[in-house]
Formats: structure tokens, sequence, C-alpha cells
């Protein structure tokens, strides 16, 4: 059973944390992890844009490399939710990329999924005594339905007080090239997100997706304030380290 | 594009002529956020109480959208099913092409009738004519009788918002506008402003020769237009003047009267979360001998203004499934920012920032709206007949590109992403090359300068800068130490479960190849497997 993963950009370059904490855990349960070194990204940057050329360049390494891959995992709901909803639209006019990008979007999970669907483990044995605030990213949510798989895992988590973000369904004002193209909205988009972070008065906010992260958390440093971001891998990754401290 | 808002009578104030220039203007107005922000809040709250009351909106969201899709499909037939009904009750009926066209049907009946005055009920249709406009050029006084829209009338502006037209101002605007109107301080209590307005316009109602109305649902089988309207103004334009006018988009229809009963759900549950609407009127023709009011002579325009360029276009005919209930708007984390007139055009929100361009042909001049989103997909979550807004957005921007009218700053920075990502060789080079070049801006393992490309993200945030290492390069040694650490054998289960799901995907795949031999498609099967073939050889 091939068992790839899909680095995804962000994490390659600015998270190699999130990436390195997925193949440690997995690991835990014996599975080994393959990592194709000629992906790259999964194109959603230019194809959002409309740069649909450009996207077909980038996300044919993605269909290339994981051709032989039994199952297919990525720290992203976003780039997981492009191959999903958009390769089809995307190789419409290709028809054996077109087959390569059906293939890949049946076993092609987001990180939470894979865990708790394929594997069916909710409980990783992780302890983890923080105050945690979860924001659930808009692709995860709305174009893979991701609601309950990171509630699971983090509820069995010991120690663990989740505490409910306010209006959690919002945006964030992440959105790739929008956070860059129309600042000031993106920028009120934030303010507003960590407003509500700030509310829970939460040590660590979690998700499931490094760019939404990387914007919150960028925000919040940017007020001074001091709430860690992390993904839920990262998380369950160093609970499980720490309880096999004890 | 230039437009212009006129503030008061005597100063004009000139609008930014992009969607960005628009937005930083709301966002610098905080009396426009906190309103904007409150009642879409309150609209979006009700909204969902009200779907889980239901119990089953899922299912009658999928019923209003095939419902929609049906019609739209068949808009020819149930178009003229409509027409021919309407007519059999006495109703005039006529096409408008354009704007212009429905303008000038509307004046000459209003000559014909010697018309000095109109009263109106809302109608997003009539804005796309600006008729109060063209009406008052001929001398004849047009009056918005819906609550919402007087206000915006009173202030010389355009609707902000579908549903709620003056949703960009408080209480104490509305107060101070209404005062000026009454001549006397009237307090910013609803009740008393309502009751101002509502005896103002009595008089008006009393004295207007023509009646104006929109149209939520036209039914084919009956013949019937149907307002959907919670003030009772809109029975009083439709029963007092002598003369109904009703402007409709000619996607308004529905087939039958049963096709009302999900409508009737669907649509005020979405706008405002109510169970009902105060007043549905289903008006079937002029007034009979037998009818206690209603009016002499009724005239309906159906109007095209871009309509028909959607249809048969596989990516926004879904469009004129729109029911203009707002909930889009009520749910979209920019249009709660910046409000509706940052749009620049009629329709706001995301439904405005998708239909704006579509309607006008996808003009250059619309080329902007799109990109006001960060495509979070709320409005679809909304809209409860599932039209896919946030792929329209993407669909608009393509179209952008592909008619060759993508920034040139942009298009080089998608050339450059390109070239990095079409080669994890170059990736690997150009991550270096970045760790290289943050060197002198890095501080206390993040950026914050705010010079060229990070002008804008580091405007509100800070940037992490790039750690020592890519995943990719620390990968070697990781596998190795994960290797050496003894790796357990996969538990039972889980390799069960695996495998049980791999084993279906393959019978799947194997079925889905069955169906497209037995389908009529069967050189392309193989033509498909031939490729495929040389595909793996190329490897
Ligand atoms: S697009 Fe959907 S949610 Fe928006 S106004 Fe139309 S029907 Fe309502």
């Amino acid at each position: 059973m091939k068992v790839s993963l899909f680095i995804t950009c962000i994490s390659d370059v600015v998270y190699p944390r999130v990436a390195a904490a997925i193949v440690k855990l997995l690991n835990r349960y014996g599975i080994e992890v393959d990592v194709p070194d000629i992906q790259t990204c999964c194109g959603q940057p230019a194809f959002n844009s409309g740069y649909w050329d450009e996207a077909r360049a980038s996300a044919s390494t993605i269909l290339d490399a994981f051709e032989a891959s039994d199952f297919v995992v990525a720290p992203s709901g976003s780039c997981t939710g492009m191959i999903h909803h958009y390769y089809e639209e995307l190789f419409k006019d290709d028809r054996v990329r077109l087959a390569q990008a059906i293939r890949l979007k049946e076993k092609t999970y987001e990180f939470t999924q894979f865990l708790v669907q394929v594997l069916g483990i909710k409980d990783v044995g992780a302890e983890f005594p923080h105050k945690v605030t979860y924001h659930p990213s808009c692709h995860g949510t709305r174009l893979l339905g991701i609601k309950e798989e990171p509630r699971e895992l983090l509820s069995h988590v010991r120690g663990l007080e989740l505490i409910a973000l306010p209006h959690q369904e919002d945006c964030c004002g992440f959105g790739g090239t929008f956070a860059v193209k129309m600042s000031a909205i993106s920028g009120a988009m934030v303010e507003e997100k960590a407003d509500h972070v700030l509310v829970t008065e939460a040590e660590v906010l979690v998700g499931l997706d490094m760019g939404c992260l990387m914007n919150i958390g960028g925000h919040l440093e940017y007020r001074g304030e001091p709430v860690r971001i992390m993904h839920v891998a990262e998380l369950l990754e160093e609970g499980v380290r720490r309880a096999h401290e004890h | 594009m230039l437009m212009s808002i006129r503030a008061d009578h005597s100063t004009v104030q000139k609008t930014p002529d992009s969607v960005k220039g628009r937005a930083e203007l709301a966002l610098n107005n905080e009396f426009l956020r906190r309103a904007v922000k409150f009642t879409t809040e309150r609209l979006k709250s009700g909204k969902l109480a009200a779907a889980e009351e239901h119990g089953n909106w899922e299912e009658w969201r999928e019923r209003g959208r095939q419902i929609r899709l049906h019609t739209i499909a068949h808009l020819d037939y149930y178009l003229e099913q409509f027409v021919n009904n309407a007519r059999a009750h006495g109703v005039h009926v006529h096409f408008a092409s354009d704007a212009k066209e429905a303008v000038q049907l509307t004046m000459r009946i209003a000559k014909e009738k010697q018309a000095k005055s109109a009263v109106k009920s809302k109608s997003m249709v009539s804005e796309e004519l600006h008729i109060n406009h063209a009406l008052e050029e001929e001398g004849i006084e047009a009056i918005e009788t819906d609550l919402g829209e007087y206000i915006i009338q009173l202030a010389h502006e355009t609707p902000s918002h579908i549903i709620i037209p003056a949703i960009h101002k408080n209480r104490h605007q509305i107060a101070e506008l209404l005062s000026k109107e009454a001549g006397e301080d009237l307090p910013p209590d609803t009740a008393v402003l309502a009751g101002f307005v509502r005896k103002k316009l009595r008089e008006k109602f009393l004295e207007a020769d023509i009646g104006m109305t929109g149209c939520n649902f036209a039914i084919a089988e009956t013949g019937s237009m149907v307002l959907f309207e919670n003030e009772g103004n809109g029975r009083m334009v439709s029963t007092v003047p002598k003369t109904q006018i009703t402007f409709m988009g000619m996607e308004r229809i529905i087939p039958t009267l049963d096709d009302l009963e999900v409508m009737a759900t669907l649509l005020p549950r979405s706008a405002t979360g109510q169970r009902l609407t105060v007043y549905m009127s289903v008006l079937s023709g002029p007034r009979r001998a037998a009818d206690a009011d209603g009016p002499e002579e009724m005239h309906i325009i159906i109007l095209d203004n871009g309509r028909s360029l959607q249809l048969g276009d596989t990516h926004f005919q879904e469009l004129l499934n729109c029911i203009r209930c707002g909930a889009c708007l009520n749910a979209c984390p920019v249009y709660r920012h910046i409000g509706g007139h940052a749009y620049g055009g009629v329709y706001s929100g995301p439904i405005g920032a998708v239909l704006t361009p579509a309607l006008n042909k996808n003009m250059a001049e619309w080329d902007d709206i799109a990109s006001a989103s960060s495509l979070c997909g709320a409005c679809y979550e909304a809209c409860p007949v599932k039209i896919p807004l946030h792929d329209m957005l993407v669909y608009l921007r393509h179209r952008k590109v592909e008619a060759g009218r993508g920034e040139q700053a942009e298009k080089m920075g998608m050339q450059g992403f390109r070239f990095i990502m079409s080669d994890a060789k170059r990736l690997k080079m150009i991550a270096k090359l970045g760790r290289w070049v943050q060197k002198p801006f890095v501080r206390d393992g993040k950026i914050t300068t705010q010079i060229g490309p990070l002008k804008g993200w580091n405007a509100y945030r800070h940037l992490p800068s790039l750690p020592s290492e890519t995943f990719r390069e620390q990968w070697k040694q990781l596998e190795q130490e994960l290797h050496a650490s003894g790796r357990p054998t996969v538990h039972e289960e889980i390799r069960a479960r695996m495998e049980k799901l791999v084993a279906a995907r393959n019978q799947s795949d194997h079925m889905h190849a069955g169906d497209m031999a037995r389908s009529s498609d069967l050189q392309a099967a193989s033509r498909l497997k031939a490729a495929e073939g040389e595909r793996r050889d190329e490897r």
C-alpha cells in the first residue's frame, strides 16, 4: 500500500515542520510515507487568478507525482479541494490528463480526513494541556465537507481545552493573491478574525491550512498578540511526543 | 468606469473608478461598516435559524435548484406559455431587449395616459432601467413607496442591497433625512419614522396615475405575476392607480403554482429569516367587473438586458436561477466590510460581482469586481438555489485573462509561477535564493518591511521568514531516522480498511470503464486507453 505525501508548496518552503509532523505521526502507525520529488504546487494561485495554462503547468507535476500512489495525503483542505473540485475543469480538454485527474481525486485526502475516514483513528494518544481554538478554513469545510474530523481528533487529546471560535465560519481574508491584490479588504477581514480569536483567550490557534494560519498568525503577531499557530497535525504530533515522555 | 452618486442637490461626489478604490472609501466609513455589519448579521442568523427550523432545508434547496434548472433549460417554452396565459387575462405584454427599449415602452404608456405621477414598489429590474430618472426628465413624478427605497430616493443614492436598499444607513442618518422632508425634527424611532412615511405616501398613492411594480415570480401555467413584500405598499401600488406597469426579468418564470410553494418557502426564509412573507400577491390580469379593486389596465414589460447571453453558457447559465433573496450578500465577509456601492453596479455582493459583468457582456470596465472575493464559498453555502458563485468568480477571472486583459504585473508574476512550479528543481533553487535574498530583512524569524510585493501583506501582518531548510531538503535525513527508529507493523484493522477502500475504488473504476465502453463513445474510450498506454510507456 503506497501512501504518498503531497507536501504542498507552502508547507515545503515555509512550514516544513507541518509535513514532518504528518510523516512522523503516520510512522507511529507503521505507515511508511513516500514523498515524490517531482511534485510542486497544486496550481491554485494561478488557477484562481484566471491563469489556467500556468495552473496546468504546475498541476501536471502533481498528476504525475502520484500516479503510482494508493493514497495521497495533504496538510491542506484548500490544496486538496483544488484537486477534488477544480482539476476536472482544468483538464477537461485533455483526455489523458483528465483521466489522471479523476484517479488522483479518488485517492487524495486532507490529513484529518485520512486519519479519521481512511485509517479509522480518532485518538492518537496525545496530551496537550493548553487552551486551544480551531478555525475551520473555508475550502476544507465547503469544498470537502470537513466538519467533524478535526474536532473528533482534538476532543481526544488529553488536557486540551477546546474553546469555540465565535463566527468561526467567516473567512479569515487570506484567499491567496486576494490578500495582496485587495489588501485593504483582506486586512479588514483578518482583523475581525483575530478579534474573535482573542475573545477565546486561547494560547493556540489550530487549523488545517497553513495559508490561513499564516494570515491570522501574521496579523496577531503584527498586533503583538502572542497566540501560537499550529496545524492540527503538529499539535497531535507534539502531543503524542509529550504523552510518551511520561 | 466613472460613476457619480449625488450626495445632495448641490455637491457632486465622484466615486473612484475601481472596486479597490470604492472599497477603501467604504472601509474608511465607520458608520457604513457598522450599519452593514449589524443588519447582515441579523439577517444571516435569521436565515440560519429559519433553515434549521424548517427541518428539511437541504432537500428543499435541492428542489428549488431543480425547479430553476428545469425552467431555465426550457425558458422559451415557459415564457411563451406565460405570455399566452397573461394575454388571455387581458394583460398587455411587451418585450424589451435592453434597458433603453424598456424605458421607451414605459414612456409611451405614460404619455398615452397623460400621467403626472407614478408610485413604485420595490423592483431591482427598474434599477437596471434608471426609470425614475427617465420619468422625472419628462416631468412625471416617480415616488418609491418601499420604505428603504424611499429613503434612498430622498438621499439621491442607489440601493446598496437587493433586499434592504438602505442597509448602509443607520437610524440616526435616516431620521435626519426624513426630518428634512417633514420640516420638523423626527426622533430616530422606527415606529415614528415609518408612521411619517406612511402618512406622506398615502397622499401619493391616491394621486398617482401609474403604479409600477417588479415581479418576484411569473407563473407560466396561470399567467399570473407574484409579488412578495412586507409593507403592503405593493398591494397599494397594484390596486389604487388605474394603470399598472410591471417590470420583469425574462428569467423570473416558474412553471406552476405548486412550484410557487417551494419558492414561497425558500425566498423569505433566505432573505430575512421569515417563514412567510407578510404579503404575497398573485395577480392575474387587470380588474374584472366583479373585482373590488385593481388597475383598469395592466402592462408587463419583460426585460432581457443581457440575460439571454447566459443561456447555453455552461459556466454562467445558472446565474439565471437566482431568486434575488440577498442571502449571498448577508453571508459574504467582503460585503460585510465594504457594503454594496463598492461593487459599482445595480446588483452588489457576490451575485452582483458575477451578474454585473455577465449582463454587461464581460466588458473590460467590469473586470475588476470579480477580484473582490476571497473565494470562500459562503455565498454558495447560503444560496437557496445553490448557485456556485465562488466558481463563477474564478471563471470570470479566467475570461478576463483569456481576453488578454490581465494586468501586466500579475501576468509577469504568473509567468514566474509557471517557470518555478513546472519543475521541482526550480522550486528548490528558488527556495534557496529566497533564503539568501531575505537575509537583510529578517528580524526574529519574521519580515516586517513594507516594500515591493510585500507592501499589501505587511501593512496588516508580519511575514514568517523562510526556514533554513525546505521539507524536501530535510526529507532524506528524516526518512533515515524514521527507518532506523524501527517502524511498527501496520495494525491489521487499519490495513484492512485501506485495502477495502482501494478495492472499492478499483471496482468503481472498472464500472466507469464499462459504462464508457457501453456508451456510444466507444471510440473515445479506446483512444483514451491507447493514450494512457503511451503515457505509461513514456515513463
Ligand atoms: S445568488 Fe442565490 S443567494 Fe444570492 S441573491 Fe441569488 S438566489 Fe439569493
